[in-house]
Formats: structure tokens, C-alpha cells, sequence
């Protein structure tokens, strides 16, 4: 016989719903995605999850194992002591079970400015030049820096910050050797970089190991500060090349 | 709905014991604390921070020698405490145990209440960070000075137990003043392309060390926080007499 | 629910599929007055193509000057056992340059060399050092860059949205397509001039998989049932590592880049047994080669523990191993407690790759059915019997951009739009309804897993007679229940209903496998017959095979494969080639 857990499970939508429990048969190096695809195919199939890749690659099944924010493919069953419970994201309004609306972050995503290439490729750019922006390219979208951010998920403030994740795509791309855009102004007023309080809940959460609040936002907050707080570096600042 | 709590490793397929969640934020808020009640009655209780070839970092650069009699520390401490305040570090430990915005992370907190972030007054003054960075930087070069003063006595060179101490607190500082993020943007993270820059090669390397130190700001954070207080409080003892010190050589 | 209730939306180009063949398409076809759709069951940049890892393939020579098209075209015909379409091929090699040079223009962040260009790395089969990469995680470089740029180049991307059925007019050209949005359950009709389908493949088919989710072949099935040709159905790629313990992690895929970067295969005795089997190429000889090698060594009692080879890259050095390898490194701490930058570890061949699909026109990427056009992991004709490691993620880049123009070509050259009838759409809804509403039915996945198991038995590494004409007959009876699937739930957000319409796509797809499997009587590339263990090239090697439905049967006819003009034949053999020298493993140097 094998060795069975329980996975306490959230069913519901944005009604409401609760917590449903399964038995499930452990096998050895089980994930939690594969708990939750052992209850779809065999106790409840409409049960609703996201997942593409269950290789932590793609982002998809992010969720919150034991109310921490976790890819359920990277989250080993025998890593968790205790009750097992799956709930889905809380920053994002619940579609189904475990499927939350992430659509908030597709919107964000358009309204920052495209690369823009100083001139045209193939570019001469060195490895030193391009590992900041690398870094932040690691990022798989997952959106567990956004769940877990108290702006976005407390003070539900998503009209006035972008959240880390856009915070390291501003960064990815003011960082890029080669772009010519400026959106400084933009990071301090549209995208809100004010708003983060730096206290790095995002950076602990990321799956990739990305340094959001060291590498990207602070970075970030200081050439704001260049900007709009220091008088002397305006001074000798050239105008922004377009 | 409430989460049950849950140990969950940091790393999946490795377990690790963690602290209970409170043991952070109330550990972070004593010792502020502590430090805070300590600097106020160290600053305003006391006129002199010198013992013989041994002056309180609390009363570096000492403005009793421009002839400023009155709390001779208030002229000085407001530097540094003012770069600690703003600096990224604190600013993080404070929001977080102080302010409990947030408490830790994924953790409900008091819904409802207004935040504002670092947008308004008083907290978008941490902009100004850089500035008492400068200052500080200035006053580091007082705290050289003094640590190398501690081991020049009337007799001539020697080390005493507080020369030591000394020198100890001034290289923790330089490691904490000098892996401030400030000083990062200044060094090379204000640029796009290092390799486009002039001296391409010094300002990558210079940011990557300062990149490097600057992992475990946190660390030099405090480290330097308690090395500054424990500076203080043995000169503060053998002023007072209830210690003397011990020389070494 | 009446015909009335279903939203009807207008596109000249309706895309099917966001990963990188879809979106490389729609940046294309997204032309000033051009209305371009695309859909993707899935989150936008979540595609099955953010899996890639170690790079894609391109003759730019960063590294080994001697570098250019006529050799990337080689050894792409000769790691396809020349089943390739030879136009396809040359295409592909000669464009591929550009189209990686734009994905830097657009933003993407490639590796650099120390002169600070693009870096590339070795890889299997191929005679230079020819991948471009980023790490090991490729293909997010590449989905990321197109993503962010098709959100500002005017398309329209619907994500979670599936497409269940391909409409056509008399002529049986497509007229659009019935979809359904995941989230809600609700239907959508996309009416369209041209419609491009960019699916990806059917790895899903079987169990030990590197795939994603995503790869279930609907793509490749509404072409089908609408009539188009499939092309070398038989040719299913394994690739020769994937993880093999623990069981949850089975399939899934150790780069490889890990013997790029001078990663060794050893069996049980420690042996380096490429050595035997490729002394040319060694480790890095193409995928059918050690895949199969592998598969030979575990037959003779010398496999690992868990029925695989040890592949050791300890030599290497941790710092290098977690630079270069970075996902790897991670993959087998996390998932398997093992820090291969201290042990060797153990693979297995897992399926990975379908070269066979939808047969396409190299030009534009029409397929055999008037306005319906194909490119990506769903098309067939590049990679042959074998693809190359690589050659994909350039292949999305080069035809999903030529596909992107014909498809845009076509739709211009259609005055109006032919609306699917009310009869035809309340069809396709109520087709679609049908396994909601059946209350005792089959279990989709177990049918799935059923399909699985056939599949791994009888269409696998190593095929025969038997083998292929037993899972045919077998298939019959799941043929028979996947029409009798159900999924009880609500419309919304259901994945058991989603799982439905895959299934039955993937029990299609496998006949045209299994005939496939059972008619090409040599071995090829990634077809080995037990039973005709040799090539035949002049008999079975000039010869394609196609599948049709034809009603409910899928029929075979074979097709001689295009000769390749004079010029190009000459590259075989004159000599004239600039060859790779004294190399062992291609590592850095
Ligand atoms: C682990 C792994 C590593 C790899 N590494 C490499 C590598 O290093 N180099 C290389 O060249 N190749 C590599 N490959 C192969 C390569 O990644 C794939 O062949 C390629 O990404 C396929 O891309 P595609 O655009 O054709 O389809 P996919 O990326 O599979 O995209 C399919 C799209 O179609 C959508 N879709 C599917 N069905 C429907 C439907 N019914 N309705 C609407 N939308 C639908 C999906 O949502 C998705 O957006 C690798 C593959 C794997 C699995
Ligand atoms: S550091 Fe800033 S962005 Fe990150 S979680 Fe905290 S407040 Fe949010
Ligand atoms: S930054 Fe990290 S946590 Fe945030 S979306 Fe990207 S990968 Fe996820
Ligand atoms: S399924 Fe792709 S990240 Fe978990
Ligand atoms: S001193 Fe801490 S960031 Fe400047």
C-alpha cells in the first residue's frame, strides 16, 4: 500500500467556496502538481488548475501551498510537513478552484514603452553589458512576486503600482546597452516605483532567484532620485536622447 | 479564511527549520529600539565621548576642538543616524516591524488601511539617502583618523583592548557605508552600457565589487550597528571608571 | 443555446497557436489594415516553446568562421537521413541569420562571445559551433522577446481561448473557426480569409515525454479532419536524455547542452559507450543515434539502476556547470537531490520531438488545402526523419514569419469573408457540448493514459511488424470510446472538458503513427524497425509518406521526395565543404 496525504484543496469561484479534501497515494519525489493532477484524473476532473510545463519553465501553476506563494511543480510533497493545503493566488480575483484572473498584468505589461534600438542589429554588446538585463529575462511570468507583494495584495493598490514583476521588466530594459527609450519618468509616476516600501517579499518568493528589490527596484528608485531628487546630478545630466 | 501555518523548505527536497515568523519583527524592533533609547541618552546625557587617545564614534569628528561646548554629540550623530534611517536596509526593517507593512510576507494584515508607500511625506524624503551618504562618507574619513589615533597612547605606539575595538567598528562602517546602494548607483549602476562608459573596465569592476558587498548590506547593517554601540559603550565605562582597559602591547 | 447567442468576430488572418511558429506569424501578417487573431489555449508566452533550452541553430560563424548556410543546410539534410524537403532546408539555412539578428533587434539578449557578439554552442549533428543560446532557457528568450514585441505590433491575442473546429466553404477552404473561451465556457466564432495553424506537436501521446501539456496535436488533427495531408506521420523524435528517476519527473529533459558543454554518456560499467557506437561524433552524435545507443545499452544489462546511462559533466567544474547550466543544475537539485556538478546522473531516452505533421509548401507554408497554411512543430518537411537539435526554434523564426506573409498574401487576395452557416455552427456547438452533457461516459484521461500506454508499446524506439499492426488493432477500440467521452462539471474553466477535445485529436494522430510505423519497412532516422534493420535508400528513402482521413479511415499513399537541384546535390559530394577540425568534444575552447 502505498503512503496516502491529504491535500485540502480550494473549490470555489468568485462566489466563494471552500476547501475540499482528497486523499491522494504518494509516490517518492512527488510535486504538488502531481497530487492535483492524481485527484483530476481520478477523483474530480473538472477540477481547475493552470500548468504547461511542470518543469518550472513556463509560470503557470502558480498557487499558494500552506499560504506560501509556490509553484505547485517545484513544491516537493515531502518538503511539506503537516496538512497539505492548496489555495489559489489571493492578489487576483478567483476564475475557478485554483485558476485566478491574471489578466491585470497582461494590460500592465502593454502600457510600458518597447525596446527601442539605438541602431540596428546585429549589435556589439559584451557579456558584462548585457547580465543585468539577462538576469531580469529570467523571469518565467509566474506572477508570484505580484501575489505576494502587500501593494497588490493588501492595499490592493493596482492602479497606482505596476508591481515588482514590471518593475524588472522597466529595469530589463532601461539596463539594455542598446535601448534608447526613456521611462524613468514613467517608472516614478505611471508605474508607481514609489509605492514599493523595498521590503523584499518579492525577492524571496521568485522561483527564478531573481534580485528584484536589489537588482531592479532600488537601482531603479536611485536614477528617479537622479531625476527628481538631486539637484546637482540634474545639472550635468545631457538631455535624453529619443 | 484563515491559512494554517505550515513549514514549508525554502528550497523544495531540502527540509530546514525556521524560526516562527514573530521571531524577526520583534527582534528587529528591540534592537532598534534598544539602540534608539541608548543614542537619545548617550547624545543628550553626556558632554564628552573622549578617554585619553580614545574618542565614541557618537562624538566624531569632535566639535569641542571648533570650540562648540553644548552636547558636543548632537553635532555629529545626526549624519549617521540620518544615513541609517534612509538607508535601504532599515528602511525594509522598519516598514516591516514597525509599520507591519508587511509583518512578513503572504501574511494578512490589518485590511483597510491607507499606504501610501514611499510617495509622501515623510517617507519620500528617503530619496535624499544619497546626501547622508556623502556626509558620511565624510565623517568616515574623521573615524579613520580616530581609529588610528587609538593606538598612538602618550607612551607611544600600543594596543589596548579599545584600539582594537576601534578599528574593528571603522572597518565594519567602511564595509557598511561603502555597500550602500547609493554608492552602487554612483560607482556604475547609473549606467547602461559600463562598457560605453569612460574607464569601462575600473567602473565594471568597481560595481561588482560594490555589487558583491553589497549581498549582505543587511549583515554590515547591523554587525556595524552593534559594533558602533559596543565602541561607544566601553569608552563610556572606562570614562566612568567602572572598567579599565587592558593594553596588549 | 441558438446560433444568435455565439459572438462572431471578423479577421483576415485568424492564427492558431502563440508559441514561437504563431507569434513570429502574427508579427508578419499584423501589416498596416491587416485584422490578425490569435489564439492559444493557454496564457500568453506560457507556450510550449518556453521549454527549449539549448539554443537555436544559425551559421553565423561567431565562433568557427568556417561557418555558413551551404553547411547548416548539409548537415540538416544529412541529420534527416534526406527525407527533408530539400527547398525547405535551404530556406532555412540561408535565412536563418536574419531572422535571429532581428530577434536582437526586437530586444532578445543573447549570450555574447568575448568580442561581443553572439555566442553559440555545439550541439549534436551539427559541424560547427551553431547555437545561438541564452543559458539553458532558450526558448523564454525567444517567446518573451516575440510576446512583448506582438503586443505592440496591433494583433489581437486571445489567450485560454481553444479552437475546436475549422469551418470551410464548399471548396473546403477554411472560413473560420469555432473556439471557446476556457474561462467562461463560452463559444466564439472567428470568421477568417486565411487561417494559420501553429499547434505545435503531440509528444502528449506518449507517457515518458519532455513535452508540455500543450503538446496534444489539435492543431494537426482540425487539418486533418478538414482534409489536409499529413506528411512522415512515423517520424517521432526521442530524445536521448530525459530525466528518468524520480517517477513524477520522468521524461522530462536534460538539455542537451549538457554534452555541448562536455557532458560524457557512461553505462553501468563506466563505459564512455558512444565511443563504440559514433567514434566520429561521440556524445554528440544526432538524437536517433544516441537515443538508440542508450536504448541498446540498457537491452544488454548494462543500464543504470532506473534503466538509462549515466551522463557525467562533473569534470566540467561546479562554477561552470551552474553558469552555463543554470536550469539543470536547479532541475536536478530540486526535483532528484542530486547536485550534478558532484555525481553523474541518470537519463533516458524520452519522446520529444514530431518531425512528421502537416505537409506544407516550402514558399509560404500553404498546405494542401486552399487558405488553411501551417508552420512550427505542427508543419513537416525540415527536419525529415531526424531533427537536429536546434533546428526548431530557427524553424519557428524562418517559416512562421514566410508563413505570416502567404497567409496575409492569400487573405488579401480573398475580397470577402465567407460567414460559417447557423447549421454549421450550431454543429460545432453542439459537438462541442456533447461530452458535458453525456452522463455515463469514458474518463478522458484514462482513455488518455490508455493511448499512452499503446503508444509506448507499439510506437516507440523500436518498431516491427507486429508491433505496429497489433497497436492499430488495438487502437480501434479507444478509436471507439474517444467517442464516447464525457466530462461532468460546469462550462467554466474545466479541464476535463478540455482534455475531451485533446484526446480525441491525439487517438486520431496516433493512427496516422501507427500506419505510418507499419508501411516504411527500412529504418531511418528516428524509424527503427527491428525487422528491417538497414536503410533502404533506394526504395523506401525517396519516398514520403502522406495520411488523409478519408471518412472515418485514415488512408496512406506515399509521395517521391523532391531531388534537390544539381547544385545543391554537389554538396554531397565533392568535398567542397569546410569541415570541422580536430575537435573532441566542441566545448569552449
Ligand atoms: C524540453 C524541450 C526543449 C527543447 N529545446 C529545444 C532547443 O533547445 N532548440 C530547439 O530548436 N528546439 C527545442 N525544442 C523544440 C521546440 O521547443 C518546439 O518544437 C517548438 O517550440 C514548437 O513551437 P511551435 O510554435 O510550433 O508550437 P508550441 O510552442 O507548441 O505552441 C503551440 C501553441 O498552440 C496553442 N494551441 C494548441 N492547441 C490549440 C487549440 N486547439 N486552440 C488554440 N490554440 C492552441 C498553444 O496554446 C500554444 O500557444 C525543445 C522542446 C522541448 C519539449
Ligand atoms: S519589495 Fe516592493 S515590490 Fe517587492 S514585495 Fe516588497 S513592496 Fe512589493
Ligand atoms: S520575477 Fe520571479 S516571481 Fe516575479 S513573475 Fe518573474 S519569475 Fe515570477
Ligand atoms: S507548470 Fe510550468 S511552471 Fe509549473
Ligand atoms: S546605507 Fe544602506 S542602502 Fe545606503
Amino acid at each position: 500500500m502505498a503512503e496516502m496525504r491529504t491535500l485540502h484543496v480550494f473549490r470555489g469561484d468568485q462566489s466563494g467556496g471552500e476547501e475540499v479534501a482528497y486523499e491522494v497515494p504518494v509516490e517518492s519525489g512527488m510535486v504538488v502538481l502531481d497530487a492535483v493532477h492524481q485527484i483530476q484524473a481520478t477523483q474530480a476532473p473538472d477540477l481547475a488548475v493552470r500548468w504547461n510545463c511542470k518543469a518550472a519553465r513556463c509560470g503557470s501553476c502558480s498557487a499558494e501551498v500552506n499560504g506560501h506563494p509556490r509553484l505547485m511543480c517545484k513544491t516537493r510533497l515531502d518538503a511539506i510537513e503537516g496538512e497539505i493545503h492548496v489555495r489559489p493566488m489571493k492578489a487576483f480575483p478567483v476564475i475557478r478552484d485554483l485558476v485566478t484572473d491574471v489578466s491585470w498584468n497582461y494590460e500592465k505589461a502593454k502600457q510600458i514603452e518597447p525596446f527601442a534600438p539605438k541602431e540596428p542589429a546585429p549589435f556589439t554588446m559584451y557579456q558584462r553589458d548585457v547580465e543585468r538585463s539577462q538576469q531580469f529575462r529570467k523571469c518565467i511570468e509566474c506572477f508570484l512576486c505580484q501575489d505576494v507583494c502587500h501593494v497588490l495584495r493588501e492595499h490592493s493598490a493596482k492602479e497606482q503600482y505596476f508591481g515588482p514583476r514590471f518593475m524588472i521588466k522597466i529595469a530589463e530594459l532601461e539596463m539594455h546597452p542598446m535601448d534608447g527609450a526613456d521611462r524613468v519618468p514613467f517608472t516614478s509616476h505611471q508605474a508607481g516605483v514609489g509605492m514599493c516600501n523595498i521590503t523584499k517579499c518579492c525577492q524571496e518568493v521568485c522561483p527564478e532567484h531573481i534580485h528584484l528589490t536589489d537588482d531592479a527596484i532600488i537601482p531603479l528608485k536611485e536614477r528617479v532620485a537622479d531625476r527628481e531628487w538631486d539637484p546637482i546630478r540634474a545639472l550635468f545630466r545631457k538631455p535624453a536622447v529619443r | 479564511m484563515a491559512q494554517p501555518a505550515g513549514v514549508l523548505a525554502p528550497a523544495p527536497g531540502r527540509k530546514k527549520w525556521e524560526w516562527p515568523w514573530w521571531v524577526s519583527p520583534v527582534g528587529t524592533v528591540s534592537a532598534l529600539g534598544l539602540f534608539s533609547i541608548y543614542s537619545v541618552w548617550e547624545t543628550l546625557t553626556h558632554s564628552s565621548g573622549q578617554y585619553h587617545n580614545y574618542l565614541s564614534p557618537f562624538f566624531s569628528p569632535d566639535v569641542r576642538s571648533i570650540g562648540i561646548q553644548f552636547l558636543p554629540a548632537i553635532w555629529v550623530v545626526w549624519a549617521p543616524l540620518l544615513f541609517r534611517a534612509t538607508c535601504y536596509y532599515y528602511r525594509k526593517a522598519y516598514y516591516r516591524s514597525f509599520f507591519a507593512d508587511p509583518l512578513t510576507c503572504a501574511r494578512p494584515e490589518r485590511p483597510g488601511r491607507s499606504y501610501t508607500g514611499e510617495t509622501r511625506l515623510p517617507f519620500v524624503l528617503n530619496n535624499l539617502h544619497r546626501f547622508f551618504f556623502y556626509v558620511t562618507v565624510v565623517v568616515m574619513a574623521f573615524l579613520w583618523y580616530d581609529a588610528v589615533r587609538a593606538f598612538i597612547f602618550p607612551s607611544g605606539f600600543g594596543i589596548g583592548v579599545g584600539s582594537l575595538l576601534m578599528l574593528l567598528n571603522v572597518i565594519l562602517l567602511s564595509i557598511y557605508t561603502f555597500s550602500c546602494h547609493a554608492f552602487r548607483h554612483l560607482v556604475g549602476g547609473s549606467l547602461d552600457c559600463f562598457s560605453c562608459a569612460r574607464g569601462p573596465i575600473l567602473r565594471y569592476s568597481l560595481w561588482k565589487t560594490v555589487s558583491k558587498w553589497n549581498q549582505d548590506h543587511a549583515t554590515w547593517a547591523w554587525l556595524s550597528m552593534f559594533s558602533v554601540w559596543g565602541t561607544d559603550l566601553y569608552i563610556r565605562l572606562l570614562i566612568s571608571g567602572v572598567l579599565h582597559d587592558v593594553r596588549l602591547f | 443555446m441558438t446560433d444568435g447567442m455565439i459572438e462572431r468576430l471578423r479577421y483576415d488572418v485568424v492564427i492558431l497557436g502563440a508559441g514561437g511558429a504563431g507569434l513570429r506569424a502574427a508579427i508578419e501578417a499584423a501589416r498596416p489594415g491587416v485584422k490578425v487573431a490569435v489564439l492559444s489555449k493557454s496564457l500568453l508566452g506560457k507556450a510550449h516553446t518556453v521549454m527549449a533550452e539549448g539554443g537555436m541553430a544559425v551559421s553565423f560563424g561567431n565562433l568557427d568562421p568556417q561557418d555558413c548556410w551551404q553547411t547548416h543546410f548539409y548537415d540538416t539534410m544529412r541529420g534527416g537521413k534526406f527525407l527533408n524537403h530539400y527547398r525547405m532546408a535551404e530556406i532555412f539555412a540561408k535565412e536563418a541569420p536574419d531572422r535571429v539578428v532581428e530577434l536582437e533587434q526586437w530586444g532578445a539578449v543573447f549570450d555574447r562571445t568575448p568580442e561581443g557578439r553572439i555566442s553559440q554552442r555545439a550541439f549534436g549533428a551539427h559541424s560547427f559551433r551553431r547555437l545561438a543560446h541564452v543559458g539553458d532557457r532558450t526558448g523564454l528568450e525567444l517567446i518573451r522577446t516575440l510576446q512583448y514585441k506582438g503586443i505592440h505590433s496591433g494583433m489581437d491575442i486571445y489567450q485560454e481561448v481553444t479552437a475546436t473546429h475549422l469551418f470551410q466553404d464548399g471548396a473546403g477552404r477554411p472560413t473560420g473557426v469555432f473556439a471557446y473561451h476556457r474561462q467562461s465556457g463560452t463559444f466564439c466564432v472567428f470568421e477568417a480569409k486565411a487561417v494559420v495553424i501553429a499547434t505545435g506537436g503531440w509528444g502528449r501521446m506518449y507517457k515518458v515525454t519532455s513535452n508540455s501539456w500543450e503538446s496534444t496535436g489539435e492543431g494537426a488533427a482540425l487539418a486533418m479532419r478538414a482534409g489536409a495531408e499529413m506528411k512522415d506521420m512515423e517520424m517521432v523524435q526521442f530524445h536521448p536524455t530525459g530525466m528518468v528517476w524520480p517517477p513524477g519527473a520522468r521524461g522530462l529533459l536534460v538539455t542537451e547542452g549538457v554534452r555541448g558543454e562536455g557532458g560524457i554518456l557512461l553505462n553501468s560499467e563506466g563505459e564512455r559507450f558512444m565511443l563504440r557506437y559514433d567514434p566520429e561524433k561521440k556524445d554528440l552524435s544526432s538524437r536517433d543515434v544516441v537515443a538508440r545507443s542508450i536504448y541498446k545499452e540498457v537491452q544488454a544489462g548494462r543500464g543504470s539502476p532506473h534503466g538509462g546511462a549515466f551522463l557525467d559533466i562533473t569534470h566540467r567544474g561546479a562554477d561552470f556547470i551552474k553558469r552555463k547550466l543554470p536550469n539543470m543544475y536547479d532541475q536536478y537539485l530540486s526535483l532528484a537531490d542530486i547536485d550534478i556538478t558532484k555525481q553523474p546522473f541518470e537519463v533516458a531516452p524520452t519522446i520529444h520531438y514530431t518531425m512528421g505533421g502537416i505537409s506544407v509548401d516550402p514558399e509560404t507554408g500553404a498546405t494542401s488545402l486552399e487558405g488553411l497554411f501551417a508552420a512550427g512543430e505542427s508543419a513537416c518537411g525540415l527536419h525529415g526523419a531526424n531533427r537536429l537539435g536546434g533546428n526548431s526554434l530557427t524553424d519557428l523564426l524562418v517559416f512562421g514569419r514566410r508563413v505570416g506573409i502567404g497567409a496575409c498574401d492569400y487573405a488579401a487576395s480573398r475580397q470577402e469573408w465567407t460567414a460559417p452557416s447557423a447549421s454549421q455552427v450550431a454543429e460545432a456547438e453542439a459537438a462541442a457540448l456533447a461530452p458535458l452533457d453525456r452522463a455515463e461516459g469514458e474518463n478522458p484521461y484514462q482513455l488518455h493514459k490508455d493511448l499512452q500506454e499503446l503508444m509506448g508499446e507499439h510506437a516507440a524506439i523500436a518498431r516491427n511488424r507486429e508491433l505496429a499492426e497489433a497497436g492499430l488493432a488495438k487502437l480501434e477500440a479507444l478509436k471507439l470510446r474517444s467517442k464516447r467521452l464525457a466530462s461532468p462539471g460546469s462550462r467554466m474553466y474545466n479541464p476535463g472538458w478540455h482534455a475531451v477535445f485533446e484526446v480525441e485529436a491525439m487517438v486520431l494522430l496516433a493512427e496516422a503513427i501507427l500506419q505510418g510505423a507499419l508501411w516504411r519497412e527500412e529504418s531511418r532516422g528516428a524509424h527503427w524497425r527491428l525487422d528491417f534493420p538497414d536503410a533502404d535508400d533506394q526504395g523506401f528513402g525517396q519516398a514520403n509518406s502522406i495520411c488523409r482521413l478519408d471518412g472515418d479511415e485514415v488512408k496512406l499513399s506515399t509521395r517521391p521526395v523532391p531531388q534537390m537541384p544539381a547544385e545543391l546535390a554537389a554538396l554531397f559530394s565533392s568535398g567542397q565543404l569546410p569541415v570541422r577540425q580536430g575537435t573532441d568534444q566542441g566545448g569552449h575552447s
